[in-house]
């Protein structure tokens, strides 16, 4: 099962945890329903999407109301120290998480404490804390964009704010950034890096490029990160192999994308009720596809 | 080995991860350091008094140490209160600065701008802002929330309402694109 752990751009949502489920575009969780334009609503509405497809069960979610000031988050962190430990989970992705380092710390040595080890996903700000704190290689996958690439390629840089320029202006040499990731040891053992093209790679370099079909609309459209991440989670929990399911995922992001004949202002919602259609385009023809 | 501690091998040199997520705040003068401490004290902030390190000491023998990552809100409040401080930088690399490369892609009707992690795009035409995308703090959903389908000349400035250093990010993509759009 997939467990999503994230925040809701929402002060007053309180922590929640349970089986998440989609209506149109709002998620449902518990009794509360939530918007899924963009955030970790967005990656749950398609991870809803790709576990129906493939015929498992539904996410389940830990979520709480954090604008950014972070005392959502540092709840949910206790929470988890509280909490993990007696959970079982095959999948865990971590999302929009204001990044601390001691609190990250205590997760992670919390799901050390699992009877059974979680394959761990993190993306947007636990990928950040993730580096942060040194324990990137600890995560079987990140999702990074060009931009979240060059941060970790910098091994001195806390934030991507921090970036320096000199690495920033490599933006266009993503396999040297990537390299330079694996080095520091600021790289999960997969990352699917997400952009004009998507790059599945591992430590020992590039496995799969994906760049078709290439609509260049979907960079400024909020959301289409938190969608791949979505799904390859999903692919991931019903127990693909990790850079198959990257491909696979890049795949059908790319085509959910196409089939919304996007603009740079079309809303992520568009682009999630396009799932299930790239779902079917890509599994009916896999072999052609990839 | 558990495999907490098999994974916690780094390379020699590389910066201290319990630091990464810290700050530091320098001021003028040291009773500027005392206002801010108690200030950041009061409102429940976690952070340290301190020496400077070598490569900053101008002057000023003291410093505060404070989450990083919250950069935005603590300059936002200290400015409020009359002790904005003259420098601010990550703990484990004090020479760092923030980015200041951008990058712009014109889709015709529309124009996206890029700092580092964060990206925002508006209709030329109507100024509207039609997207927010990128960055991994929890105030960027909430700034998207807050500024998507409102016009550059009325919606809210996100070094106003946001928290982060992705926040921080964003005002400065936004300053470039009101620059662009002759705002």
């Amino acid at each position: 099962m997939l467990a999503v752990v994230g925040t809701i751009p929402d002060k007053e949502f309180p922590l929640t945890s349970g089986p998440v489920l989609l209506n149109d575009d709002h998620i449902n969780i518990r009794d509360k329903a939530v918007n899924i334009n963009r955030g970790t609503p967005a990656l749950l509405a398609a991870a809803v999407e790709t576990l129906k497809f493939m015929k498992k069960p539904n996410p389940v979610g830990y979520l709480i109301g954090d604008i950014g000031l972070g005392d959502g988050s540092r709840r949910l962190y206790k929470f988890l120290t509280e909490n993990l430990k007696s959970a079982s989970f095959h999948t865990i992705t971590f999302h929009y998480l204001q990044p601390d380092v001691d609190w990250c710390n205590k997760v992670i040595l919390t799901i050390e404490d699992m009877s059974q080890r979680p394959i761990l996903i993190a993306d947007a700000g636990f990928m950040y804390v993730a580096k942060m704190s040194g324990n990137a290689t600890i995560f079987d996958l990140f999702t990074p964009d060009a931009g979240e690439l060059a941060f970790l390629a910098d091994e001195e840089a806390p934030h991507p704010f921090y970036t320096r320029g000199f690495i920033l202006h490599e933006e266009n040499l993503i396999p040297d950034l990537i390299k330079r990731a694996y080095i520091h040891g600021n790289a999960a053992r997969y990352l699917l890096v997400k952009g004009k093209q998507d790059y599945i790679v591992d430590k020992d370099g590039i496995i799969t490029v994906i760049d078709s079909p290439d609509e260049e609309a979907l960079e400024p459209i909020g959301g289409t990160g938190d969608t791949l991440t979505g799904i390859v989670s999903a692919l991931i929990a019903s127990g693909m192999e990790i850079s198959l399911a990257a491909a696979l995922a890049a795949k059908v992001n790319r085509l959910a994308g196409y089939h919304a004949m996007p603009t740079p202002a079309t809303q992520v919602s568009e682009i999630i009720k396009q799932i299930p259609r790239a779902l079917e385009d890509v599994f009916n023809s896999r072999k052609t596809l990839i | 080995m558990s495999l907490f501690k098999s994974f916690k091998k780094k390379i020699k040199n590389e910066p201290d991860p319990q630091n990464q997520d810290r700050g530091i705040l320098v001021f003028e003068n040291t009773s500027e350091v005392i206002r801010a401490e108690n200030i950041l004290k009061t409102e429940g902030w976690k952070i340290k008094v301190m020496g400077p390190p070598p490569e900053i000491r101008s002057g000023c023998d003291l410093v505060i140490e404070f989450p990083l990552i919250e950069e935005l809100y603590v300059l936002r409040r200290l400015t409020e209160v009359g002790v904005k401080p003259i420098k601010v930088v990550p703990v484990n690399s004090v020479l760092l600065k923030p980015v200041d490369l951008f990058q712009i892609r014109d889709f015709g009707r529309h124009l996206m701008i890029r700092a580092a992690n964060m990206k925002i795009a508006v209709d030329k035409k109507t100024l509207m802002i039609v997207n927010v995308s990128g960055g991994g703090c929890p105030d960027v959903p909430y700034l998207a929330s807050q500024m998507v389908g409102k016009y550059l000349t009325d919606a809210p400035h996100p070094g106003d309402i946001g928290h982060t250093l992705c926040g921080y990010a964003l005002q400065i993509a936004y300053d470039e694109i009101r620059n662009r759009c002759s705002l």
